[in-house]
């Protein structure tokens, strides 16, 4: 069984008069330890998929089923709990709590979770150790440089132990060898065997990943997987 | 997550994020503080009264009834001056209602005026002369402190003694015995039998122990012909005290000679009118401090769901993160809600903090103390005008889309 099914997802903001078509009918299928790369133009709908994915957002229509459990017709407070337990997010901008230290912003999700204090103090210990962070855990964000910041922010997306680890650009407010180590963090979770989605512009940065998906205009422009090197067809055509 | 957890975390970042923000919840609590206030000093003000009012009416006695010509509580100015022409109360009526009243285990006739009172060289003025009989002791619940009162041949016959009250005797005689002294009351002279215990003021303004009591056949001859008198009718069984009241109002229709269709020409008063009094006048108190604390809170509580409202909008982003991290709305809702809640708490503390100050300046005048249901009610009202005012703007947060949330800049 695949870990996500996508099926005909669509994705539809009205401004006004005018209906966006963010993403068009877009099916897809991704297995557990899969390392992918989504690339495409600024406003080809990448972080709307990603949104979609980490049941931030729910589809206009189509169905979305994680684990095998449809998730695109969940309430509010259900899909919570799935982005507790089953997503870690990593966003461009880090979006830690600012006035909370490293240790703090990474027990967040197992407060969340209602794991009781002392449990959890481990826990979080022992992901910001396995970022390397083991040393700064009460730092709070200002006191960081930016890539220890995103390795925080790493190792709260990875604490509660997710089938999925979205990063939505996660080395666009870095410099290139601070994202260079980013990304060899990933790498390196996605072989311990965690599924990661890598929202990226660069090319050299997508070649960590074994799969690439290009997106444009909503639509799914290639699929393919480095692995096995060769390019699959488009899961989609244009409608 | 259970709701004690997400309280218990909910107070912790409403707390740091009032302290990252000290000046500004402060300034916000300002409302609530006055509330509060109001509030807790109405409480402590009423609840002392309250105390005061009970000492003080004790001394009248709820056994008691007083035959006076007019109501002690008069609300018009037509029925005060209608009362005012009634006939007064001769000591020929009085001895006939003595004599016929059946329900009554005391009645003593009383008499009235100011005078001044001298000793040797020592006099005490604006002193409070009673003439009446032997049956005072029993219908005033006065005790003698030395000596005895008058009996009742001294009454009807009008023996030149007198019987005084404790500042009358610490003013004219210091530390000199007053027993067996003779006074000048006015032209006369009496000699002092007894000295009464103290009895302290009724309702913080008559003193009870300015006053000189002497026999009232003493009283008519010497100082006042015809008086208007009260009769002061202690009954035997306070059970029967509504009997005894008609009974006395049938014995004081007849010895006035009022015709069946008449209506009374006295009024029969009792404890009850004082209390009835004081609970439209504490009520009236109540009903002030009421609106002005209403008034404050609301005050209040429109500033705390403006800077609520404030917190929210520059939180916005950490509403994302934390909705993406797997807060669920009710988690976001109780944070907020623990916020307002918080920041009124803590005005409700200053507030009562300030009260307390207060309190000592008022209990100069009331016996007046902070009580723990004032301060429970004070927290309480906190507590909710926080939770009221907090709930729209911690809602507003609760409901917001993560996406719109995380992209908020
Ligand atoms: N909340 C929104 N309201 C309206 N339009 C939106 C919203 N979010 C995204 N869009 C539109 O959807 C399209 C895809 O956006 P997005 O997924 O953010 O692109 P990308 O991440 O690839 O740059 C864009 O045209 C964008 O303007
Ligand atoms: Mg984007």
């Amino acid at each position: 069984m695949s870990l996500i099914r996508l099926q005909n997802i669509s994705r539809r903001y009205q401004m006004g008069t005018e209906t966006i078509h963010a993403l068009r009918d877009v099916s897809l299928e991704i297995q557990r330890g899969e390392y992918v790369a989504i690339m495409g133009p600024s406003g080809s709908g990448k972080s709307t998929l990603m949104n979609l994915l980490g049941c931030l957002d729910t589809p206009t229509s189509g169905l979305y089923e994680l684990n095998g459990t449809n998730v695109s017709e969940m309430d509010d407070n259900q899909l919570a709990e799935i982005r507790n337990k089953e997503i870690g997010f990593v966003f461009q901008t880090f979006n830690l709590l600012p006035r909370s230290n490293a240790l703090r912003n990474v027990e967040l999700p197992l407060i969340y979770s209602g794991m009781d204090a002392e449990e959890r103090r481990d826990v979080a210990l022992a992901a910001l150790k396995s970022v390397g962070l083991g040393d700064r855990i009460h730092h709070k964000p200002n006191e960081m440089s930016g890539g220890q910041r995103q390795r925080v922010a790493i190792a709260r997306a990875l604490v509660n132990s997710p089938s999925i680890i979205l990063a939505d650009e996660p080395t666009g407010n870095l410099d290139s060898r601070t994202g260079e180590e980013i990304m060899a963090l990933l790498e390196a979770l996605s072989r311990k065997g965690n599924t990661i989605f890598v929202v990226t512009h660069e090319e050299d940065v997508a070649k960590h990943a074994r799969r690439i998906i290009r997106i444009r205009d909503g639509l799914i422009a290639s699929d393919e997987c480095l692995m096995q090197g060769r390019e699959n067809e488009p899961a989609t055509t244009v409608a | 997550m259970n709701f004690f957890v997400e309280l218990k975390e909910g107070l912790a970042i409403a707390w740091d994020a009032i302290r990252a923000n000290k000046l500004r919840s402060i300034l916000t609590t300002l409302g609530i503080v006055i509330g509060i206030v109001t509030v807790t000093l109405m409480g402590t003000a009423i609840n002392g009264m309250n105390e005061a009012f009970r000492k003080s009416i004790s001394i009248i006695g709820a056994d008691m009834l007083f035959m006076d010509r007019h109501a002690w509580f008069i609300h018009t100015e037509a029925e005060w001056l209608k009362q005012m022409k009634r006939r007064p109360i001769t000591m020929e009526q009085v001895k006939r209602v003595e004599r016929e009243l059946t329900l009554a285990r005391a009645v003593a006739p009383v008499v009235g005026m100011g005078q001044s009172v001298r000793y040797k060289n020592r006099s005490s003025s604006m002193v409070q002369i009673f003439g009446t009989t032997d049956q005072f002791i029993y219908t005033s619940g006065f005790t003698m402190g030395q000596g005895r009162f008058i009996t009742e041949a001294e009454a009807s016959g009008g023996r030149p003694v007198c019987v005084i009250g404790q500042d009358v005797a610490t003013n004219l005689f210091q530390n000199e015995a007053a027993l067996g002294k003779q006074i000048k009351i006015g032209p006369r002279t009496l000699e002092v039998i007894g000295v009464l215990e103290k009895q302290g003021s009724f309702l913080g303004m008559q003193s009870l122990d300015n006053e000189v009591i002497i026999p009232i056949q003493q009283f008519l001859i010497g100082y006042m012909r015809d008086p208007d008198f009260e009769i002061q009718v202690k009954v035997a069984r306070l059970e029967e005290l509504e009997d005894a009241k008609e009974e006395l109002r049938g014995v004081m229709r007849k010895v006035r000679q009022l015709a069946p269709g008449d209506d009374d020409d006295f009024a029969i008063n009792q404890q009850d009118m004082f209390i009835k009094m004081f609970h439209s006048v504490a009520g009236t108190i109540a009903a002030v401090g009421l609106v002005i604390t209403g008034l404050s809170l609301f005050v209040g509580g429109i500033g705390i769901m403006n800077i609520m409202f404030v917190s929210v909008a520059e939180r916005t982003r950490e509403i994302g993160v934390r909705k993406a991290i797997g807060a669920k709305r009710r988690t976001i809702l109780i944070q907020f809600l623990s916020e307002a809640a918080t920041i009124c708490l803590l005005g409700g503390l200053i507030g009562m903090l300030i009260a307390y100050l207060f309190t000592f300046l008022i209990a100069r005048v009331l016996p007046v103390s902070m009580s723990l249901p004032v301060v429970g009610l004070a927290l309480l009202v906190s507590l909710l005008t926080g939770l009221a005012s907090g709930f729209f703007p911690a809602w507003r947060a609760a409901r917001m889309n993560p996406v719109d949330a995380l992209r908020n800049e």
